[in-house]
């Protein structure tokens, strides 16, 4: 089962490289990570997809909280919570296709955000699912590039992840 | 040579530092002020150098180099702590650890950059396996040359991070004395482990210097070690144990590292239940007790192994169902209730999922164990524990750890060590390196004192025993400390001798010398049909004049009948003296039991021949 785990993080040089590290040094899986500082400038947030059975996952959170540097952490996907994930994509736009992208990007909510003689660059935001979904819509075909920044996710309601 | 021009003109260096601090923000450097006698200002190595000393630190392993110059001209001005000069990095880290498996205190290392640092990985490697606390200083490069592959420059923390419980750089001069306490706290607190700290040479100049301030207390945010357990787990765990008709206490190194094997003797002869050891646990039990039933896993006993398969309670302290201990996880202990005790929530259910979860320190846990058995009204089933008793006790008579000598003079490795077991009358530090001659070790020398035992049992690291014991000896100058080995592992770290001529170290070095590496030759006898790939020693070194040419002392024991005599020149004649056994054992003989791969706990070759 693909999970979201939602880490707080010393702003440290080296406290990245000990996250992935551990990843990789025990076989766990890296779908997306995301990280960038908070409003607390001694503090990152990193936000990571990972799939695995519960005992896997079990396992992952309990390594990722003995690193020093992981100060709180929580698994977004125990709860009810909202995740995003922002993509820029480049896609071939010429003759009557560039009315049909238009369209399609707009049931999205994409914006065009670029625009040259053959090539739209569309900004989407949502879930990987959304965002892989409109891939699937204007077909692979016609997609030149993509970029996708990862999954960020915040819980809903009252529920923080802060000190 | 431009790296020296700050030295040679500090007023230049001071103007310069001074610059970067505004431009980057940073806190001015303070300018070196005699008169002012109420702020001590000391360079980054002398810093280094003290705030070692206020952590606590007597002994420091380690050779020097060009990154560490400044912080070894600081150790030279003082003596407060003490310097080790090995004659590889490696066994540095290994008499570090040997120190700290010993006292329980942390081992320190120090080490230049680059091929320095990169050499005690394997030291280090064997201390995160087994939970030791060490404190690794190792030098780098200048700042402004970090990241150019610099002359002896090696990402030091990047190479030890996946072997390392943390890592710190040093940015700034002035953190020095708090990255060494963060450092002795992290390294000794909680599930023990290794720290590195890696500290550039512009970080250690002579001529700058700083305030020298040694924090009271540290700081950790994101780390808080339990401090007791959950006591509802724990009144759960009691229940449980009350009830149990076939208990058994499997007690690991973790019991050690606490400082607890008082309180489970306590426990374990209060209950009445049979006690087994690990390898890393070996001595938290007495090995003579009458309710000790040997070491369990791949090389167990017999009645260990059958009383955990047929347990209905387990109780595991402070060890970690290692894969030599469980066997197939899938057919470990299945009628057993668990319940498993350690500091670490990451080793709880990571290999076999356990019941009754308690993360806490042991002997807390074990204090609030036994305050519950003394409010409850409920005591063991005595009757089903007698049974239980009556059941193990058959097991016993098997007496499946007998081994026959042979006619000829040539010795069995066991008689070896039961041996030296009655001639250090089972009170010494026995260190060991790994293969047959290690298990050999666990199996016949009864442990009845924790910390006794030395032994690299995660890692399994050849070349650990001689520095270890090395470390223990400087320390314990009054004890016995004999290093097990065999002649393959002891040529991994041989050159340390010299380390012992120069600052008079009289370790007893016990080599069980069968020719060939033993274990290795045990498998491939057992599943290569004998095919003897490099497992055989050929052009193997004159042990005795070896040692001679380094001026210790050298025995070589061809026969049985020897034995008697060079022990005893070996304890007393030479008891001032470095002495180098050189015992001629049976190449044929293989360590019994053996678990069959893939089975249960109770799948076991007795013999070459005997099967359970």
């Amino acid at each position: 089962m693909r999970h979201i785990i939602s880490i707080l993080l010393e702003n440290e040089p080296g406290a990245l490289s000990r996250v992935v590290g551990l990843f990789a040094q025990r076989g766990y899986n890296i779908e997306t990570l995301t990280v960038a500082p908070t409003e607390d400038n001694t503090l990152s947030r990193l936000t990571m997809t990972t799939t695995g059975d519960d005992r896997k996952i079990e396992q992952i959170t309990k390594q990722l909280n003995k690193l020093i540097e992981v100060v709180k952490l929580v698994d977004l996907s125990e709860g009810p919570h909202i995740e995003r994930e922002l993509m820029l994509i480049k896609v071939k736009a010429v003759g009557a296709q560039r009315a049909e992208i238009k369209r399609t990007a707009d049931i999205f909510r994409g914006q065009i955000v670029d625009v040259s003689a053959s090539v739209y660059t569309i900004q989407l935001t949502g879930t990987s699912d959304k965002l892989e979904a409109f891939i699937e819509a204007i077909g692979a075909g016609c997609v030149l590039e993509t970029v996708r920044t990862g999954v960020s996710g915040i819980s809903r309601g009252e529920k923080i992840l802060s000190l | 040579m431009r790296n020296y021009k700050f030295i040679i003109q500090p007023e230049r260096a001071f103007v310069f530092r001074a610059l970067i601090a505004q431009l980057f923000q940073l806190p001015t450097p303070l300018r070196a002020c005699e008169e002012d006698s109420t702020v001590e200002l000391l360079s980054g190595g002398e810093m280094l150098v003290r705030a070692l000393h206020e952590s606590g630190v007597e002994y420091i392993y380690g050779y020097p180099g060009g990154s560490l110059l400044h912080v070894y001209d600081a150790l030279y001005k003082q003596s407060a702590v003490k310097h080790v000069l090995v004659r590889h990095e490696q066994a540095a880290a290994h008499m570090a650890d040997g120190y700290a498996r010993a006292t329980g205190k942390p081992g320190v290392v120090m080490v230049t950059s680059g091929p320095g640092a990169t050499n005690t990985i394997t030291g280090i490697a064997t201390a995160f396996t087994d939970s030791i606390p060490m404190v690794v200083i190792s030098g780098q490069v200048m700042s402004h040359l970090v990241g150019d592959d610099a002359f002896q420059e090696t990402d030091m923390l990047g190479v030890s991070r996946p072997i390392v419980k943390h890592s710190f750089s040093v940015r700034r001069p002035e953190d020095i004395p708090e990255l060494v306490a963060k450092a002795f706290h992290i390294a000794s607190t909680g599930r023990p482990g290794p720290v590195v700290i890696d500290i550039p040479k512009d970080m250690t100049m002579p001529n700058e210097r700083y305030e020298y301030v040694y924090p009271k207390k540290v700081k950790l945010r994101s780390y808080t070690p339990p401090q007791r357990g959950h006591s509802g787990q724990i009144k759960k765990a009691v229940e449980l144990l009350l009830k149990a008709k076939r208990p058994v206490i499997y007690a690991g190194g973790g019991v050690i590292i606490d400082g607890s094997s008082d309180k489970l003797r306590a426990l374990v002869d209060r209950l009445d239940f049979p006690c087994t050891n690990t390898l890393m646990g070996l001595g938290s039990y007495p090995g003579t007790g009458e309710r000790f039933v040997g070491m369990l896993g791949m090389h167990g006993t017999y009645e260990a192994n059958m009383t955990m398969h047929h347990a209905d309670v387990v109780l595991a302290i402070g060890a970690r169902f290692d894969d030599r201990v469980t066997n197939a996880t899938s057919k470990f202990c299945p009628d057993a209730k668990i319940i498993h005790i350690d500091i670490d929530p990451s080793s709880i259910s990571k290999t076999i999922i356990v019941d009754v979860p308690i993360v806490g320190p042991v002997g807390n846990v074990l204090d609030e164990m036994m305050a519950l058995l003394d409010e409850s009204n409920e005591v063991p089933d005595a009757e089903a524990i007698a049974s239980w008793w009556k059941q193990i006790n058959e097991w016993r008579q098997r007496h499946a750890m007998r081994y026959e000598k042979n006619d000829s003079q040539l010795m069995k490795p066991q008689e070896v060590i039961e041996a030296i077991w009655a001639a250090t009358k089972g009170d010494a530090y026995v260190t060991s390196d790994v293969g047959q001659h290690q298990m050999f070790a666990a199996q016949y020398y009864k442990f009845d004192k924790p910390n006794r035992w030395i032994n690299s049992g995660g890692l399994g690291t050849m070349g650990f025993g001689f520095p270890a014991a090395m470390g223990i000896k400087m320390n314990f100058p009054e004890e016995m400390v004999v290093c097990v080995t065999g002649e393959g592992s002891i040529q991994m770290n041989i050159q340390e001798l010299s380390t012992c001529l120069q600052y008079g170290i009289p370790v007893k070095i016990l080599c069980l010398n069968n020719g060939s590496l033993g274990m290795v030759r045990q498998w491939q006898d057992m599943n290569y049909e004998g095919r003897h790939s490099h497992s055989y020693m050929e052009s193997l070194p004159d042990f005795v004049k070896l040692v001679e040419a380094y001026g210790h002392v050298g025995i070589r024991v061809t026969g049985r009948d020897e034995l008697p005599q060079a022990l005893e020149d070996t304890f007393n004649k030479y008891n001032d003296r470095l002495v180098f056994l050189d015992v001629a054992v049976d190449p044929e003989e293989h360590v019994y039991p053996m678990q069959v791969p893939a089975g249960s706990m109770r799948d076991m070759w007795l013999s070459k021949t005997e099967r359970t």
